[in-house]
C-alpha cells in the first residue's frame, strides 16, 4: 500500500523560552516491512545536529533553538509503499539484544491486575509457543482495556489504564508490554502511523502499539487497540521501552514560560493515478 | 617500645615485620618511626591536620556518606610496597581494567561472552547499570572505562584480593596526591632517604588518558573539561582539585549546552567547543532528554552529540554494568575469555545468595562470613559475622531469607596491617588499597593509590564513614 504522510507539530511558548532542544526520532524504519519513496523532518529556524542510528536501528537527529522561541514547528512529509509482512518485523538491521527489554519502566511495571490478566489469558497455551501467548495477549488487553479516547492521559501507566478499564493505543502498548514482561517474553513499544480512514475508527493516524519478541520469527507487531498485527496500512518509526523513551519528539525547553502543543496529522492512501502510472 | 610486634593475632599478615625482623621496604622507616619523640609526633600531626584543612579536602570518599566536612584522618606512617610487589599489582591492575574494557565493549555489541554462556544474559541485560541508549555506539578508541579503581587487600606476602571494581567515577585520588605532597613537605628527608616513585605524574596522566578519546570529529588539540554537580557534592573538593592540575575548566551542566554537531562551553569569548567531558555526574542525571526527565544537573541534549561522535564521555553511560557485585564473580572469566590469560590478581570467593545452595551455605555460616548488599556501598547494610553479637546474625539472616537475591557472602579476608600511629605509639592496623588505573589509547597506572586504614583496633573496615583514614603509599623504584 503506498501511504502519504503528513504530520505537522508545532509548540507555543508564552512567555518566549531561552532556548529549546530536541531528539527527533520521526524517520521511517529501515525494514522489508516498508520502502520510503521521500521523506522530510523540517525544522524551521532550528539547528540541526549530526544524525545517527541509534542500537534499536532508529534513526535519531537533534534539533536546537537558541532563544528567544515563542514557536516551533517540526514537519514531517513523506510517502512510503508498505508491505503487508503479518506483523513480522523484516529485515530491520540493529543492535539490541532483545533480553534488555525485560525489565519494566514506570508505565511498564505490572501490578496484581497485570499479572493475573497475563497470566489468565495465556493458561493453557504451551510456554514455548510464544507466537500463540502473544496473540491471546493481544486479544485479552483489547478486552480488558476498551478503546475509549480521554480517559487516560501522557503519563498514565498500564496498571492504571487496566484498572479504568479504557484507554487508548499507548494504554494498550504499555498494557501488552507489562504482560509480556510478566511472561517472560522480551517486549518494546512502538510509534508510527496508521491509515485508518476507510474505517469507522476514528483512531488517531499518529499510533503506536506492541512489538514481542518471538523465537524464530523475531520481533513481532501486536496493535491492541485494533486486535490486529500490524499490516499494509502501518508505517514504523521507531520504538523503546516505553511510550516516553520512543517519543518521536523529546523535547526540554528552558525557560519559565507556558507551553501549547498542537499536532496535525494526516495519512493518506497516495492517489491511484500516481500508481497507476508507475504500473 | 616495639612496634607492630603487638599485632594482635599472627593470622593477620603484618606489612612491616616478620616475626621480629623488618621486611625490607620498610626498613627505611624503622629508625624515623622509632626515633620520633612523642612531643614531635603530636606536632607534626597537627600540622597535617591544619594543611588538609586549610586545603579543604574534607570530603567523604564518594557513596560512603557521612558528614561531608568531617576530615578523613590522616595517618603519617606510609604504607609501603618494594618494587617487585608493585610490578604483580601493576600487572594484574592494568589486566583488569582491559579485561573489564573489553567486557563492555561486548555486552554494548554483539555479547559474545553471553553467547558463549559464560556470563548470564540476565546479570548483564537486566542489569539496573546497562544503558540501552550505549548500545551499538563506539566510544573512541573502543574505551568505556577511563579510571578504574580496582580496591584490593593483601593477606600474606604474596596474596592479594580483589575486592570489588569501581568503572563509573571512582573517587578518592585527590588523596593519594594530597597525602604524598603533605608528607613530602613534614617530612622531607624521607623522600632523599628513600627511592619513591612519584605519584605527582597522575593528573598530567590523566589529562593525556583523557584527550586520547577526543572523537574523531576533534581536529584541533582537545578541549577537556570536568563536569561536577556543583559544591553541594560530597567530592566537589576532588572536582575541582583535579581540573587545576590538569589545568582544565572545571563546568557545572548549565555552563554547558549543545548546539548542532557539538557541546559548548559558554565563556567570556563565546562559546568554545567541548571535546571531552570527564563527568562526575551520574549516568541518570547526565541528560533529561535521554535519561532521568527532571534532571536539573544534566545537559540537554548531550547523549545525542555522544552518540553521532561530537564528544567523548569519561566514563561512557553504562559503564556501571561492569562493576557491579554480582558480575564482579565473573572479571576472572573475563580475562580468559577476551585477553586469553590467566588472572593475575584473584577475586574474593563470593556466594551468591541468589542461587539456593549458596544461601543455604551462607545462612548456616554467617558467624564466619562478610554479607554485603549486591547494591549496596560504603559499609553500610553489611555484616561482618566474626564482629556480630548472635542478635545480630539472628536479624541479618531473617533480612537474607526475604531477599535473598539483593545480598553476596565471601569469606572474612584476614586483611593485612600497616604500622599506623595511635594513642599509645604505633600499633598495626587493617588497611587495603586502592589504584587508578588510566585507560586511553594506553593503559597506565601510576606506582602508588589510595591506602585506607581502619583506625579501630581490630576494625576490618576501613571505609572512612565508619572510621577509617589514609595514608600516603609508597611504591619503591627498582
Amino acid at each position: 500500500m503506498r501511504l502519504t504522510v503528513s504530520h505537522e507539530t508545532t509548540y507555543r511558548f508564552d512567555p518566549p523560552m531561552r532556548g529549546v532542544v530536541q531528539s527527533l526520532r520521526m524517520t521511517p524504519s529501515v525494514c522489508e516491512n516498508q520502502q520510503v519513496l521521500a521523506w522530510a523532518v523540517a525544522a524551521e529556524g532550528a539547528e540541526r545536529g549530526a544524525g545517527f542510528r541509534d542500537g534499536a536501528g532508529d534513526w535519531v537527529e537533534t534539533i536546537t533553538h537558541i532563544g528567544p522561541v515563542d514557536a516551533l514547528s517540526v514537519s514531517v512529509t513523506g510517502e512510503v509503499e508498505t508491505i503487508d509482512t503479518g506483523g513480522v518485523l523484516k529485515g530491520h538491521r540493529e543492535r539490541m539484544p532483545p533480553a534488555a527489554y525485560l525489565e519494566p519502566t514506570r508505565a511498564t511495571a505490572p501490578d496484581r491486575a497485570l499479572e493475573t490478566l497475563a497470566r489468565d489469558t495465556v493458561a493453557g497455551i504451551d510456554v514455548g509457543d510464544v507466537l500463540a501467548r502473544a496473540h491471546a495477549l493481544c486479544d485479552g488487553i483489547e478486552a480488558a482495556i476498551r478503546y475509549t479516547p480521554g480517559q487516560t492521559e501522557h503519563g498514565t501507566t498500564a496498571a492504571e489504564a487496566l484498572a479504568l478499564g479504557h484507554g487508548v493505543c499507548q494504554d494498550h502498548a504499555h498494557a501488552m508490554i507489562a504482560c509480556a514482561s510478566v511472561l517472560d517474553i522480551p517486549a518494546r513499544y512502538v510509534t508510527g502511523y496508521l491509515f485508518a480512514s476507510e474505517e469507522a475508527g476514528g483512531h488517531e493516524a499518529s499510533h503506536a502499539w506492541a512489538e514481542l519478541f518471538v523465537p524464530d520469527l523475531g520481533w513481532v507487531g501486536f496493535d491492541a487497540s485494533n486486535g490486529v498485527c500490524p499490516d499494509g496500512r502501518y508505517i514504523r518509526i521507531g520504538s523503546g521501552a516505553d511510550a516516553q523513551e520512543a517519543a518521536p519528539i523529546r523535547g526540554i525547553a528552558q525557560g519559565a514560560g507556558t507551553e501549547a502543543l498542537e499536532a496535525r496529522v494526516q495519512v493518506d492512501r497516495a492517489a491511484q493515478s500516481q500508481s497507476q502510472s508507475q504500473a | 617500645m616495639g612496634m607492630g610486634q603487638k599485632a594482635g593475632s599472627p593470622q593477620y599478615f603484618n606489612e612491616m615485620y616478620d616475626g621480629a625482623a623488618v621486611r625490607p621496604p620498610y626498613q627505611g622507616l624503622e629508625a624515623w618511626a622509632r626515633d620520633m619523640p612523642v612531643d614531635l609526633r603530636t606536632l607534626k600531626q597537627g600540622e597535617a591536620e591544619a594543611l588538609f584543612r586549610r586545603i579543604g579536602i574534607t570530603f567523604a570518599v564518594y557513596g560512603e556518606g557521612g558528614d561531608p566536612d568531617r576530615l578523613i584522618p590522616f595517618d603519617m606512617f606510609p604504607r609501603v610496597f618494594a618494587a617487585d610487589e608493585w610490578r604483580k599489582l601493576d600487572r594484574g591492575v592494568k589486566q583488569r581494567a582491559r579485561a573489564l574494557n573489553a567486557f563492555l565493549a561486548d555486552v554494548y555489541g554483539r555479547g559474545e561472552i553471553i553467547r558463549a554462556g559464560r556470563v548470564p544474559a540476565h546479570l548483564v541485560y537486566r542489569n539496573e547499570a546497562y544503558e540501552k541508549a550505549v548500545v551499538g555506539i563506539k566510544p573512541p578508541k573502543g574505551v568505556y572505562s577511563h579510571i578504574v579503581g580496582i580496591d584490593l587487600v593483601r593477606t600474606g606476602p604474596g596474596e592479594f584480593f580483589v575486592l570489588e571494581d569501581n568503572c563509573r567515577t571512582p573517587s578518592g585520588v585527590s588523596y593519594m596526591l594530597e597525602n604524598r605532597e603533605i608528607m613530602m613537605r613534614m617530612f622531607p628527608q624521607l623522600f632523599r632517604e628513600n627511592r619513591i616513585a612519584p605519584v605527582e605524574t597522575y593528573p598530567a596522566l590523566l589529562r593525556r588518558t583523557l584527550s586520547s578519546v577526543a572523537p574523531a570529529k576533534c581536529d584541533t588539540p582537545p578541549r577537556v573539561v570536568i563536569l561536577t554537580p556543583g559544591h553541594y557534592n560530597s567530592a566537589y573538593y576532588e572536582h575541582s582539585f583535579l581540573a587545576d592540575m590538569m589545568g582544565v575548566e572545571l563546568v557545572e551542566a548549565q555552563d554547558l549546552f549543545v548546539e548542532g554537531d557539538f557541546v559548548w562551553m559558554r565563556t567570556t569569548e563565546g562559546p568554545q567547543r567541548v571535546d571531552v567531558i570527564y563527568r562526575r555526574i551520574d549516568d541518570a542525571f547526565i541528560d533529561p532528554l535521554c535519561f532521568r526527565p527532571d534532571s536539573m544537573l544534566g545537559v540537554p541534549g548531550l547523549m545525542n552529540v555522544y552518540r553521532s561522535g561530537g564528544v567523548a564521555l569519561a566514563s561512557a553511560p553504562g559503564a556501571g554494568v561492569a562493576d557491579d557485585k554480582a558480575i564482579y564473580t565473573f572479571v576472572p572469566e573475563m580475562i580468559r575469555f577476551y585477553l586469553g590469560e590467566e588472572p593475575v590478581l584473584q577475586n574474593v570467593p563470593t556466594w551468591q545468595c541468589a542461587r539456593p545452595d549458596d544461601c543455604a551455605h551462607v545462612i548456616a555460616n554467617l558467624a564466619d562470613l562478610v554479607v554485603k548488599e549486591v547494591h549496596g556501598s560504603g559499609g553500610y547494610g553489611m555484616l561482618v559475622g566474626p564482629r556480630s553479637t548472635k542478635e545480630q546474625i539472628a536479624a541479618f539472616a531473617d533480612k537474607i531469607r526475604e531477599k535473598p537475591w539483593n545480598y553476596i557472602a565471601q569469606p572474612t579476608l584476614a586483611l593485612s596491617t600497616c604500622p599506623t600511629f595511635v594513642e599509645e605509639g604505633v600499633a598495626p592496623r587493617h588497611v587495603d588499597l586502592r589504584p587508578y588505573c588510566l585507560v586511553g589509547e594506553e593503559v597506565q597506572l601510576v606506582p602508588g593509590g589510595l591506602t585506607r586504614v581502619a583506625l579501630t583496633e581490630g576494625s576490618l573496615v576501613v571505609n572512612s564513614s565508619q572510621g577509617g583514614g589514609v595514608k600516603d603509599t609508597w611504591v619503591l623504584a627498582e
